[in-house]
């Protein structure tokens, strides 16, 4: 019974991290419907920026967290002005391909800056662990779990009771609407990105905090968010915390129990369980669990 | 009446046609005659460059019919190429059966997966799909990566045993007349057949009452299932062809290449297929093989100039230390850039290039 707790409390941690990569996703598929294949990029930027704040320029770590996201923020807002708004009304399928080679672009600029070799974040977590009565728990997971919830929160409180939040619900309501009513569709746009920006070098941090450390692959972690985000919907930030946290607890089960019961599937099947997760529940419910179901008029 | 300009269409007939002039069909002439003395005149290594071309033109006609003509996203090209690959090893290799087993083999049951696949695209939409294909992508390497007594696990299966034969004719190491031709000469008359073979088969799919119900399916899926287009035949069967086209590309690669491992079947090769019909151009058939050229061969390229230290801010190999850029990093950006640039400045790629330039010539000296 105490194995089963710790991997659920491994699996809550895992599940946060996921959230706060899917956060980045809803935030940017609300504003402009469009998955954005890039945010992988975003999260190995932020990592690498926390780290070069925190070791390079010696500042303190909570310190170098927040110009990681300052610095993500002002990335996603120069790709979002320089690249994606040339793409405005032009196909999905179109802006899905461009945020792919943005992916690949983001993600390898990194090992040209930092080199390949993986790096110490220096995070004050480390590998301490702290008893929970007879459990083992990871400073750095509850951490992460705490750091997932103040985002979430935020997210919340941003589009519930700030103006930017308002208009930026209006505009993923209906752009034209938004615009006729004065909102600068531009600036929502604008604002999404960074946001997906900060949010995903956060994201970055906690992926990299601990034993994982530093390197040029933590980007591969936002292709196995993607179920997550499907799960949750594509538009529910509170679906992506949801779903996120089913796919984490499923694959640290996985991983903790699949020995016992389907030695047969292979070793590391618990890397792949987020899609046949995804798989099976995208055949009962085709829009996720908290999706909004398009409305197709003829 | 004579039809006064051959570029006049008055008729169905003639808007279908396959040669719609006397200077296409002067075009394909002379393209087989450069397919045949090609071998001739080129070194083994450009050969095997555009071998390894040829075998994306078939990969990407493949993912050109599924995405390109009937709409629907796919990340998993990649998969369908493994499934293909390992097919030949197991069939060939293993089981030492010819050519003419395992190469159908290979379409055939990567085809069949694909139209299992297919009805995933009935209940899923656009993005959905994407990320369901993308995770077949995962799924396929986690197989091809345990099932050792098929795949080999981690470290690949050998292919070398699959023989080429096709008749007298040895495509491992040709023999005609007494004339000896090394494997990249064999191999390019072999793949680059199979392309046109390829070709003129999904032209006449495209063109035909299939290939006009993908078409209406890609541009609006509730309109062509009114007007009595059945949505699962037409996607199921895109699935299933694009895939057939897909394995039969793995099978040929794992062929020349003589040996496979899951490496050979990343996300980034389903990338790189795709950037292949973006560079060539969304929805027609001429431009993937146009993109296949472009983009496959600047991947060896970039290789062999860094390799010969042409490129001075390009380290030798991933790891390298002198050089600011890995060749592998460097790969990759070419990718993502080429897409990009591909998407915002010229969306409908290497074929819209070549109809303004044929365009031109036409009116000349006329602009319009």
């Amino acid at each position: 019974m105490d194995e089963f707790l710790r991997l659920c409390i491994a699996g809550l941690a895992l599940g946060s991290q996921y959230a706060l990569i899917v956060l980045g996703f809803v935030v940017i598929y609300r504003a402009t419907g469009v998955v954005n294949f890039a945010q992988g990029g975003f999260v190995v930027l932020g990592a690498y920026l926390a780290y070069n704040a925190h070791n390079t320029w010696d500042l303190p770590f909570a310190l170098s967290v927040i110009v990681a996201m300052l610095g993500g923020a002002l990335i996603g807002v120069v790709v979002e002005r320089l690249i994606l708004r040339r793409m405005v009304g032009q196909p999905v399928f179109a802006v899905i391909m461009i945020t792919i080679g943005l992916y690949y672009i983001l993600e390898q600029t990194v090992p040209s800056i930092w080199g390949p070799q993986n790096l110490n974040l220096g995070d004050p977590w480390g590998i301490q662990v702290k008893s929970l009565g007879d459990i083992q728990v990871a400073v750095k997971d509850l951490w992460t779990i705490a750091l997932a919830a103040v985002a979430l929160l935020a997210f919340f409180a941003l589009f519930r009771y700030t103006k930017i939040g308002v208009a930026m619900r209006a505009t993923a309501l209906d752009q034209e609407a938004a615009l006729a009513q004065g909102i600068s569709a531009r600036r929502i746009f604008a604002i999404s990105w960074g946001i997906a920006g900060a949010v995903a070098a956060l994201a970055g941090v906690t992926q990299a905090a601990g034993s994982i450390q530093v390197r040029p692959t933590l980007g591969l972690v936002a292709l196995i968010a993607f179920p997550a985000m499907i799960l949750g919907g594509l538009d529910s930030p509170g679906g992506a915390v949801l779903g996120g946290i089913i796919i984490g607890v499923t694959q640290t089960l996985t991983a903790g129990y699949q020995d016992d019961f389907f030695p047969w599937l292979g070793n590391g099947f618990n890397s792949v369980m987020p899609y046949v997760v995804m798989v099976l529940i995208l055949m009962v419910r085709p829009f996720g669990l908290f999706g909004t179901k398009e409305v197709r008029r003829v | 009446m004579a039809n006064p300009s051959p570029h006049l269409v008055t008729t169905y007939e003639r808007d279908l046609r396959l040669f719609p002039s006397l200077a296409s069909k002067i075009g394909v002439a002379l393209l087989v005659l450069v397919w045949l003395v090609l071998p001739m005149n080129l070194t083994d290594y450009q050969l095997l460059v555009l071998v390894f071309a040829g075998i994306a033109a078939i990969g990407g006609i493949g993912l050109n019919l599924l995405t390109g003509y009937t709409g629907q996203v796919s990340l998993g090209h990649a998969f369908f190429l493994g499934v293909g690959a390992y097919t030949a090893a197991y069939v060939g290799d293993q089981h030492d059966l010819p050519v003419f087993v395992w190469l159908p083999a290979a379409a055939l049951l990567a085809g069949l997966i694909g139209a299992v696949i297919g009805p995933f695209a009935l209940r899923l939409r656009g993005q959905y799909l994407g990320i369901v294909t993308l995770g077949l992508v995962f799924l396929g390497l986690h197989v091809f990566e345990n099932w050792n007594s098929v795949t080999g696990g981690n470290t690949g299966t050998s292919v070398s045993g699959a023989s080429v034969d096709v008749g007298p004719l040895d495509f491992g190491a040709l023999e005609i007349g007494g004339q000896a031709f090394t494997k990249e000469q064999s191999y390019f008359w072999l793949v680059w057949g199979l392309v046109g073979v390829v070709a003129l088969l999904t032209k006449n799919v495209v063109r035909s009452r299939a290939g006009r119900a993908m078409q209406a399916v890609r541009d609006r899926d509730l309109a062509a299932e009114v007007v009595g287009v059945s949505l699962a035949r037409t996607k199921v069967g895109a699935f299933a062809a694009s895939s057939a086209l897909a394995g039969l590309a793995g099978a040929l690669f794992a062929s020349f290449q003589e040996a496979v491992n899951p490496e050979n079947f990343t996300l980034l090769v389903s990338i790189q297929y795709i950037a292949v019909v973006i560079v060539g151009g969304v929805g027609t058939i001429f431009g993937s093989v146009l993109g296949a050229l472009l983009v496959g061969p600047v991947q060896r390229i970039v290789e062999t100039a860094s390799r010969s230290q042409d490129l001075p801010f390009v380290s030798g190999d991933a790891g390298g230390s002198e050089g600011v850029i890995a060749v592998a990093s460097l790969n990759r950006m070419i990718f993502g850039a080429l897409i990009i640039v591909f998407l915002i400045f010229e969306p409908r790629g290497l074929a819209a290039i070549w109809l303004r330039a044929k365009a031109y010539f036409r009116t000349w000296p006329f602009s319009y």
